[in-house]
């Protein structure tokens, strides 16, 4: 009975309807303007009369012009912070989901000796954590400080995707992993043979999860790596954003060469745009594995 | 057989079957090896490391050369005032956030689940997911242009005839830019389990509401919003434990020394005292005092999720 469907809107309700969607495209307006303001500073022609000096509300450049676009690709420490941030992610993600899978299988098998002992320890530390201060000594006695092992190896297996990960793994039909050891295959081959292959569905979306964790990353940055030259994304963009230092910027300007009046906001609208661009490519793609994610929801050890 | 012997013996086959069943399993048990080793030194270890909350810590010693300090960065802490303002500032951050910031997904998603234009609705939640895509570094410097002198919130000031403010410099503001900020960052994402939850009501009980003349309004008060209850009164309850959690990465990356009255946090406060001034000792006693505090509210709140929800909303 779709009875629903078939019966007529009344006048109320179209009025209703319409407002539902005037507010939903209010929201939709109020969150892409801030984003929109960073496009239109990063692209206005520089001066006093531009979008980023102009006193009100941004709509539009006045003056189109990619001339700090050109600036900011000659701006050899936003590459270096791309570079180290890739190359963060790239590790993180390979060395997370190799670690978290060969942890979750044992742990999918119920009788396995020592399970519930063992979940037990890894769930423990979603509820209490020796905070800030003893990882920090913690890493710097290992000699870890300023290496990209800093930046991998603390977060690299994640309790909560092991779980969910065990989970799925516990959802493949034993009759399948059965027949395989009838025909005499261990749980070796049985792992990187049958079970690998049929859960390449959750290995992308955790392996997406912890990418955009990696990419996003900065406090652990911050605090482990001093050399500017093994510095990510995050903390090149804080350094001209937020701590806003002139002298960085200026720097920058005088080092590609322009001496011109040049607006440093403009500068850190472009360097914005530079870091949100690749999310925004990528993210109307990859969103519905982490809305997937939040509905796995509870779980239990 | 006496009943001794019977158990002497069941008792050596349990083993023997436990010996078994690690021989079967073994190739599986080597697999566990390095998450062992992992969450010895990487969760462990610094849980062990907490210990320096009640040492004096020396660099040259190492956390067990260093000297006992007993409970003194406690006390410490307790006759700090600083501490209060800190401690003040994180619950009531928490609190204006739960307050003002929970309702907002709800609404969000009861408006959402009244669009019948599927491609529309599913343009407005991935519009909407999206400032959660994006580091609170950048979303700050966002908000640093929004909020500056001659930018578009200040031009709307204007507008109305008032005098530009800096917004972010000013404590009677700072705090409900925090609250709005982190609204709009987390709102969409936030709103994924109300909708689905929605999503997931019988349409019968739509159909035979309509069928007695219930209009759009009333569906929503008496079908959609009782049929939320459950799951609205456990994600408030879960939001109580993290009540000291006001949110770091987006106060660290907007506050600035003229608003440390009113946005300096437990989590601020830790890493300045430790990383930046060095006090190990005394920072960690109060990062220790936070993860203990968080600890215990989070095993009181899943108690009470058990008791109104069932076992299967509980956490553990």
């Amino acid at each position: 009975m779709r009875t629903i469907i078939n019966v007529k809107k009344s006048t109320g309700d179209k009025i209703v309807d319409v407002f539902i969607y005037l507010i939903l495209l209010g929201i939709i307006v109020i969150t892409l303007y801030p984003f929109w303001t960073q496009v239109v500073i990063s692209l206005d022609g520089a001066g006093a009369d531009s979008a980023a000096y102009s006193s009100g509300i941004i709509w539009f450049p006045t003056q189109l012009t990619f001339e700090s676009y050109k600036l900011a690709f000659k701006f050899d420490a936003l590459w270096t912070g791309y570079w180290n941030t890739i190359l963060r992610t790239v590790i993180g993600v390979i060395s997370s989901i190799f670690f978290t899978a060969i942890t979750a299988y044992p742990l999918a098998k119920k009788d396995l000796p020592f399970n519930k002992t063992f979940t037990g320890m890894i769930l423990f530390t979603m509820l209490f954590a020796g905070g800030t201060i003893p990882s920090y000594l913690l890493i710097k006695e290992l000699h870890m400080l300023d290496t990209i092992w800093s930046l991998v190896i603390p977060g690299m297996i994640g309790t909560f995707n092991v779980l969910i990960m065990r989970n799925f793994f516990r959802s493949i039909p034993e009759e399948l992993e059965d027949s395989a050891r009838v025909d005499g295959a261990g749980y070796l081959r049985i792992f990187t043979l049958i079970v690998i292959p049929i859960s390449k569905p959750v290995l992308a979306t955790i392996a997406l999860w912890v990418g955009v964790g990696h990419w996003n990353a900065w406090f652990d940055s911050m605090i482990y790596i001093s050399d500017p030259n093994k510095q990510v994304l995050q903390i090149v963009l804080r350094k001209i954003i937020i701590q806003n230092s002139m002298a960085d910027i200026n720097n920058v300007i005088q080092n590609i060469g322009k001496t011109t009046e040049f607006s440093g906001r403009q500068l850190q609208a472009t360097v914005v745009m530079f870091s949100i661009i690749p999310m925004l490519v990528v993210y109307p793609f990859i969103q519905k594995y982490f809305v997937k994610g939040v509905m796995v929801g509870a779980v239990k050890g | 057989m006496s009943d001794r012997m019977m158990a002497v013996s069941t008792k050596r086959t349990l083993k023997g079957e436990k010996i078994k069943k690690i021989k079967q399993y073994r190739v599986l048990l080597i697999m566990l090896i390095p998450a062992a080793v992992y969450y010895i030194i990487f969760h462990y270890l610094p849980m062990y490391g907490v210990l320096l909350a009640f040492k004096d810590f020396k660099i040259t010693q190492g956390i067990m050369g260093s000297p006992w300090a007993g409970l003194r960065h406690f006390d410490k802490i307790i006759n700090e005032t600083y501490f209060y303002t800190v401690l003040k500032n994180t619950i009531i951050i928490s609190l204006y956030k739960l307050v003002f910031g929970f309702p907002v997904p709800i609404i969000f998603a009861l408006l959402l689940s009244e669009v019948s234009n599927v491609k529309f609705k599913k343009m407005v939640q991935t519009v909407s997911y999206l400032p959660h895509f994006i580091s609170w570094v950048v979303m700050a410097g966002i908000f640093f242009t929004l909020f500056s002198l001659d930018g578009p919130i200040n031009g709307i000031v204007k507008l109305f005839g008032g005098d530009p403010m800096l917004f972010l410099a000013d404590d009677r503001y700072f705090r409900t830019i925090l609250v709005v900020t982190s609204i709009f960052q987390g709102f969409g994402w936030g709103s994924i389990i109300y909708f689905a939850a929605i999503s997931s009501i019988d349409p019968q009980l739509y159909e035979a509401a309509v069928l007695d003349g219930a209009g759009r309004f009333k569906r929503m008060f008496y079908i959609s919003i009782p049929m939320l209850a459950p799951v609205i009164a456990i994600m408030l309850i879960l939001s109580m434990s993290g009540i000291l959690d006001a949110g770091f990465d987006q106060i660290f990356n907007m506050y600035n020394v003229k608003v440390y009255n009113v946005s300096d946090i437990i989590d601020t406060y830790v890493y300045r005292k430790g990383l930046i001034e060095m006090n190990y000792s005394y920072a960690t006693a109060v990062g220790l005092f936070k993860s203990v505090v968080a600890l215990i509210l989070i095993v009181i709140v899943n108690q009470i999720v058990k008791w109104i929800g069932g076992k299967e909303h509980a956490i553990w």
